[in-house]
């Protein structure tokens, strides 16, 4: 049961071979002998599980169930959800108790999806190791020694080590595919828009978006069909048809012409990992595809593009934290102004006083034509050099991170270091177009990912070409060991 | 370009964030690390670029002037750090 698929589980919810209660006890009673270790998980709430899982028991023998419903889904410490303690990963938000629901957590509600608890998570999402928690590392299931990625980290280690059937993530700069690809899983960063940003704890409010993390493409793409659509209440959401994610599934790959970019497999790619990710392409030639060499020649300019633009965005998302109306006060402090400052001290760790310091600097009197106009020009090449690629290809495929899993502490003293992680992802962000990773294989007994970037709004032509990947191979039902 | 201490010091300030001087240091040398990487940027010719801010060009929505939120200033000030009598507190800021 702990391996199903989300479509082999609503089957035996329906076939009334388990109920919902005990599917999501099962699953609790596994985050209780796991998470000790693992750390996946924040905050586990079973009574407030349980309650939604017998609603759902109740919604299934009506005959009123949906893909989802009855099925446990944990969720990002990022989404608020309404009563739940939602941290965020921070100090600041140690004790803010959610006054109302994310968009994304409604439609997990309606679709009657149990929440099985909130994971884990880099500070305010930025991260790419899992490491700048407040609530401690998040160990990786398939080498406990070593990183899950980030931000998506406990996310991710939940699914690798089956604490949850999926997740959700939020992926600014690579925060899904990178965990995804490190723990061994499927995840989806939909195109800019496509799922709401409304009670999601903004980072970069020009990047960030929300998508499924989970074993196989067929689950990503149920999970797509709650969570995408439209919301008023984000001013950047979409106003498109409603459309079914699974549509394309089964359309065979014969004829699909698959941009290779030149950049992507060039210095700084481990040699296994481009081993793995070119044995992936060769299956897709297999399987009927053709290949094309194609070039995106701004590509190592995102990571500088985005290390402006991001931390911009979040020095000024992250001003509403001032110890005022929620989250962290200071006990002790003088007038106004000291105790603005010595919250945010307390409150803020090390990365994110980084990210807020280097984005004050840049949008500082003098300096902003010299670095955030100067970035967001850069922004519009990175985009035109994908808008180029797509002329000649329907997907572009490469490594979703230039490694596997590194060990904990390895890069905590490098910023620059670890911003390197997200070099194959963060130009997808820039350019807002969706981008995922499945498992394609191993190297030294580590996971890698495949990333598939398509053009905007093509998620559902994505995910069959990771299904029809998934129907001859089988990296993504593989589990770690010692989690049995 | 490169940063001294004071900058530091005066970046943390508009930033509102208090910092030691031990802290000001260690932070000097990670924004320094920083800085580089984001000094690349310079090297690209860009006269003429439309900056980009968002992926979709959208247009901002209009909606009728209605009420949708209801009052729930109960539950919001239940979470505040400090209230009194339906206010949050602060520390006198007016003389």
């Amino acid at each position: 049961m702990i391996n199903a698929s989300l479509k082999e589980l609503a089957g035996a919810l329906a076939g009334k071979q388990i109920s919902s209660v005990e599917l999501t006890q099962l699953f609790l009673d596994r985050i209780a002998r796991f998470n000790p270790e693992i750390n996946a998980y924040i905050t586990v709430d079973a009574e407030k599980s349980l309650a939604q899982a017998r609603a759902a028991d109740a919604l299934i023998a009506a005959g009123k169930a949906g893909a989802l419903t009855g099925i446990p889904i944990a969720q990002k410490d990022i989404f608020c959800a309404k009563g739940w303690r939602t941290t965020c990963g921070s100090k600041m938000l140690g004790n803010f108790t959610a006054p109302y629901n994310a968009h994304i957590v409604s439609q997990f509600d309606a679709a009657g999806a149990v929440n099985l608890g909130k994971t884990n998570m880099d500070e305010f999402a930025m991260g790419s190791s899992n490491e700048t928690s407040y609530f401690g590392k998040v160990q990786n299931p398939w080498d406990r020694a070593r990183v899950p990625g980030g931000s998506s980290g406990g996310s991710a280690a939940a699914v690798a080590a089956r604490l949850a059937p999926a997740a959700t993530g939020t992926d600014t700069g690579g925060s899904i595919r990178q965990p995804a690809s490190l723990c061994g899983l499927s995840g989806l960063k939909p195109t800019y828009g496509v799922c709401s940003r409304y009670g999601m704890i903004a980072f970069a409010s020009s990047l960030d978006q929300a998508g499924p993390m989970a074993k196989s493409a067929e689950d990503l793409a149920l999970m797509m069909n709650v969570m995408a659509g439209f919301d008023e209440r984000d001013s950047t959401s979409l106003q498109r048809d409603k459309e079914d994610y699974a549509r394309d599934l089964n359309q065979p790959l014969k004829g699909l012409r698959i941009g290779l970019p030149r950049e992507y497999f060039a210095e700084g790619l481990d040699a296994g990992v481009a081993r793995v990710v070119q044995e992936a392409i060769d299956q897709y030639r297999k399987l009927g595809a053709e290949t094309v060499e194609i070039s995106l020649p701004n590509n190592a300019l995102a990571i500088p593009v985005y290390y402006v633009l991001a931390p911009a965005e979040a020095s000024s998302n992250l001003s509403r934290y001032d110890g005022v109306r929620y989250g962290h006060r200071a006990s002790e402090y003088g007038d106004l102004l000291d105790m603005y400052c010595k919250s945010r001290a307390e409150g803020f760790g090390a990365e994110v006083k980084r990210r807020i310091m280097i984005g004050t600097y840049v949008l500082s009197a003098g300096y902003y034509d010299a670095y955030y106009l100067k970035a967001q020009q850069i922004r519009r090449l990175i985009a035109q050099d994908f808008e180029q690629a797509f002329r000649r290809c329907d997907v572009i495929m490469g490594p979703a991170a230039p490694g596997t899993a590194f060990k904990a502490g390895e890069k905590t003293d490098d910023p620059v270091a670890m911003y390197l992680e997200d070099l194959y992802t963060i130009a997808v962000n820039l350019a807002g177009l969706p981008g995922m990773s499945i498992p394609a294989g191993f190297s030294n007994g580590l996971p890698v990912g495949l990333q598939i970037i398509g053009n905007y709004f093509s998620e559902a032509r994505m995910l069959g070409v990771g299904h029809q990947f998934q129907q001859v191979t089988d990296w993504h039902v593989q589990m770690p060991k010692g989690i049995e | 370009m490169s940063l001294d201490v004071n900058d530091v010091k005066r970046i943390a300030h508009l930033a509102r964030i208090e910092v030691t001087e031990s802290e000001a240091a260690a932070t000097l040398e990670k924004l320094d690390g920083i800085l580089g990487l984001i000094e690349q940027m310079q090297a690209v010719d860009t006269a003429g670029i439309v900056p980009m801010s968002h992926s979709q060009d959208l247009v901002q929505r209009l909606r009728e002037d209605v009420v949708s939120e209801t009052d729930q200033r109960a539950l919001f000030q239940s979470i505040a750090p400090a209230v009194e009598n339906g206010l949050y507190l602060v520390p006198k800021v007016i003389e």
